[in-house]
């Protein structure tokens, strides 16, 4: 079975937390994301995404506070923009907006974690190996802006 | 290149159950920069921590990776154990292979795969950290309690004991919350009241304490140690500087409104002071319901106030305060009986809930304390009480025990035999909780000695008969159905947040769990924090409690607050921004990003520069910066840039 490889943008607040309480309640999930710690989720930058895509990731997940729980005040609102616009250069790079997926997961939702994560799995699972780091058509994949 | 050193902690078996620890340190042994990796039993423990040291010095590693649990707990355990050995703290980072991956993942090849991108992604971010001295910041030593219940009144005066000022900040016109509309309290039936109005008075009277009762949070920024709030005092439309509390306005008013105190069963006037030992005594206008306001006449207090400390025309009134911490103890409600359907959606006047009994139990409540039913006046001789009212009922409504309405529910019910003698209380309960001192001995009481009669069964519907409520339940001891008609029906409702703390608590950024109570730093090891530095907790705010409970825990939070202040100065995390002056075009994009102002414009060099004690580091504005000149510390766009490639094994 493919199984996708999947990185995971997450606010060090809420959603990092919420995957500790998962951990902490000992509630399994697939095991295909691999978590890098932000303090917020407006930290990301979509360049970011665009580089999980060409080295590999078959899947982007970003998680965030609850809209108005944005430990610094607004944060996830700046996501929330940001992850819109750059839905639309995806689909112009081709690539399809379901490999990318944002969600509020708050630190008390532990459980939410873990069924975001199966759910995300399977459906990057369902879309198949992306294989842009192959050279299949991931060439024009380039840096948005930034040399660095 | 640096030389990293990479510690893989066996947790017991909680990571090497599941996680080939062995295989991880073979595989990122030959990862580009490690220069050592070990894997050991317990790397928090002294040995373990020594172990770490030993390394750093002797294969002279300039980076370490600790790979144990999530960085939430031990992060501060082993930045100090680095430093001690002469490695700067920020050179030492955690890889969480424990809650994000050996107790999440049962598959033991998968997990150790897991484990080693977590750990190599870290180890690329770890090549690239800067050394790092946290900033020092001023604090000011001044607390701001929210919530003036007996929990607020506590912490309030154990901070200002300890010789700081407090503002001890309460929405109602009076302090004293849920504790004062209390008759007795379990399990020693010491009089509520009598018990806590010296608690408001010394709080009142408190030199280092003022009270901003009648006022709500409205704003807040900064960060501990340097907040700066504003709070609005609502319009009592009475000059409480020129009032005395002679009460003459409460009682010449000719308006009637329900008694929120008296949870609606007597009344009160439009102007009026909540209860008779009020702190500060001074009454307040209700406008809605002032025939000045809504009519434009009577003007009936203002004639008979001798002191002329009536004032229409009083407004709102936003000040702001600077404080160094905050205590929010903004307590419970208890559920409204009109979720209830099946005791009535709160429509039947003799089925009440706790909190009206407790008013009718008291000496200061509508009836004197003569238990009389709200319906007609009649003294019930045959009384139901329902436990677990809305309680323990996750499908329909909280899936929480209150912890308090077993204890409560024994105490009406001896509180009441003791008062109508000839009288029968029957308590319908799922489980009878008695966790607390005496309790237990309390409960056998009421249950053996007292003459109470306990139905193991829940209520299924009560209704109306004649001038009787007919209570159908089932006894699940005998598999029977019972049915009695009452006079009288109590509902042991359980506690809900407080209401408006939601948005009191999305306004100072608080999280919360999924039932609405506060969220603790730490569920067992900083019950009394909150994870934002500088918000204590304390009170039914965080969950259902009993009143020692609360009181111990608004004691533990005052604590927090003075250990706090007793710092000369407070360190502020250096993970801040930063700006390559050569690249900034001075485009002043990231001045808007910024929610905390924490950028100026240098119309001199015409660039951006940060002032790095605003910054909280949350990034947003490395992302808005259209030519890459800010990055952020130890998080910058390159150290990215490896974590992914890192972490997806390339």
């Amino acid at each position: 079975m493919f199984e996708p490889k999947i990185v995971c943008f997450l606010c060090k607040w809420c959603t990092y937390a919420g995957a500790d309480l998962a951990g902490t309640s000992r509630l399994e999930y697939a095991p295909n994301g691999v978590n890098i710690r932000f303090m917020c989720s407006s930290r990301l930058d979509p360049e970011h995404i665009l580089w999980a895509f060409q080295r590999g990731a078959d899947g982007v997940f970003v998680g965030g506070c609850h809209p108005g729980d944005c430990h610094y005040q607004d944060g996830n609102y700046k996501t929330l923009r940001r992850m819109e616009l750059f839905r639309r250069v995806l689909k112009q790079f081709g690539l399809n907006d379901r490999r990318l997926r944002l969600e509020w997961v708050s630190a008390a939702e532990g459980k939410r974690f873990a069924e975001v994560m199966d759910e995300f799995t399977e459906q990057v699972r369902a879309l198949g190996p992306l294989q842009l780091g192959s050279g299949k058509g991931g060439q024009h994949v380039g840096s948005a802006k930034k040399s660095s | 290149m640096k030389r990293i050193g990479v510690f893989v902690c066996h947790c017991g078996i909680n990571i090497a159950a599941t996680v080939d620890v062995e295989k991880v340190v073979e595989e990122v042994r030959r990862y580009p920069g490690v220069a050592h990796a070990e894997h050991y039993q317990y790397m928090c423990s002294d040995p373990g921590q020594k172990l770490v040291q030993e390394a750093i010095d002797k294969h002279k590693l300039d980076g370490v990776i600790v790979a144990a649990c999530s960085p939430t707990l031990h992060e501060v355990t082993f930045r100090r154990a680095s430093e001690n050995a002469g490695l700067n703290p920020y050179q030492c980072e955690i890889a969480n292979i424990r809650e994000q991956c050996s107790w999440v993942h049962a598959d033991r090849g998968a997990a150790t795969r897991k484990a080693i991108r977590i750990i190599e992604s870290l180890v690329e971010k770890v090549k690239y950290d800067e050394s790092l001295t946290p900033l020092s910041v001023p604090l000011t030593k001044r607390a701001m309690v929210v919530g003036g219940g007996v929990a607020g009144i506590q912490a309030a005066l154990d901070v200002a004991n300890s010789g700081y000022e407090v503002l001890l900040v309460e929405k109602q016109p009076s302090i004293g919350g849920h504790m004062a509309q209390l008759s007795e309290t379990f399990p020693t039936l010491d009089c509520s009241q009598c018990i806590l109005t010296p608690k408001m008075v010394e709080a009142g009277q408190h030199k280092n304490i003022r009270l901003l009762t009648y006022s709500e949070v409205e704003e807040i920024s900064g960060y501990v140690g340097n907040f700066t709030v504003k709070i609005r005092k609502k319009a009592a439309y009475v000059n409480w500087d020129a009032c005395t509390g002679c009460g003459v306005c409460t009682e010449k008013c000719p308006k009637k409104v329900d008694s929120e105190f008296n949870c609606n069963m007597g009344s009160r006037g439009a102007i009026y002071t909540m209860f008779p030992q009020a702190v500060p005594n001074y009454p307040v206008i209700d406008r809605d319901n002032c025939l000045y306001f809504t009519k434009g006449r009577c003007r009936i207090c203002e004639k008979v106030c001798d002191l002329k400390a009536i004032d229409y025309e009083q407004k709102d009134e936003v000040v702001e305060e600077q404080v160094g911490a905050i205590v929010v103890a903004t307590g419970y409600d208890t559920l409204p009986l009109d979720q209830l359907g099946e005791y009535g959606y709160g429509k039947l006047p003799d089925v009440i809930d706790g909190m009206a009994f407790e008013r009718l139990l008291s000496a200061s409540g509508p009836t004197g304390g003569e238990i009389r039913r709200p319906s007609d006046g009649k003294v019930p001789k045959e009384i139901v009480f329902v436990q677990c009212a809305g309680s323990r009922d996750p499908e329909k409504h909280l899936p929480y025990c209150s912890k308090i309405c077993c204890m409560y529910t024994a105490k009406h019910a001896l509180l009441y035999k003791h008062r109508v003698h000839d009288g029968q209380p029957y308590v319908f309960y799922i489980d009878v909780r008695t966790g607390g001192k005496s309790y237990e001995e309390f409960y056998h009481r009421v249950s053996e000695e007292e003459g109470v009669v306990y139905i193991r069964g829940k209520v299924s519907r009560v209704f109306q008969d004649g001038d009787q409520l007919i209570v159908w339940g089932v006894d699940t001891l005998t598999g029977k159905k019972v049915e009695i008609a009452a006079d009288l029906v109590v509902l042991a409702t359980g506690m809900i947040p407080s209401a408006g703390s939601q948005a009191l608590f999305s306004t100072l950024k608080l999280a919360s769990d999924e039932n609405g109570f506060l969220s603790e730093a730490h569920p067992k090891l900083r019950p009394v924090e909150s994870i934002q530095a500088g918000f204590y907790l304390a009170g039914a705010a965080q969950g259902p409690r009993d009143i020692p409970e609360t009181v111990a825990q608004a004691s533990g939070a005052a604590s927090k607050v003075i250990a706090l202040f007793s710092q000369e100065k407070l360190f502020h995390e250096p993970i801040v921004a930063c700006v390559d002056e050569d690249l900034c075009s001075g485009c002043k994009v990231c001045i808007s990003a910024c929610p905390y102002d924490a950028r100026e414009f240098d119309e001199k060099e015409g660039i951006v520069r940060v002032n790095e004690l605003l910054c909280e580091g949350c990034g947003a504005c490395v992302v808005s910066c259209p030519s890459g000149a800010t990055q952020q510390k130890n998080l910058t766009d390159e150290q990215i840039r490896e974590m992914v490639k890192a972490s997806l094994g390339e």
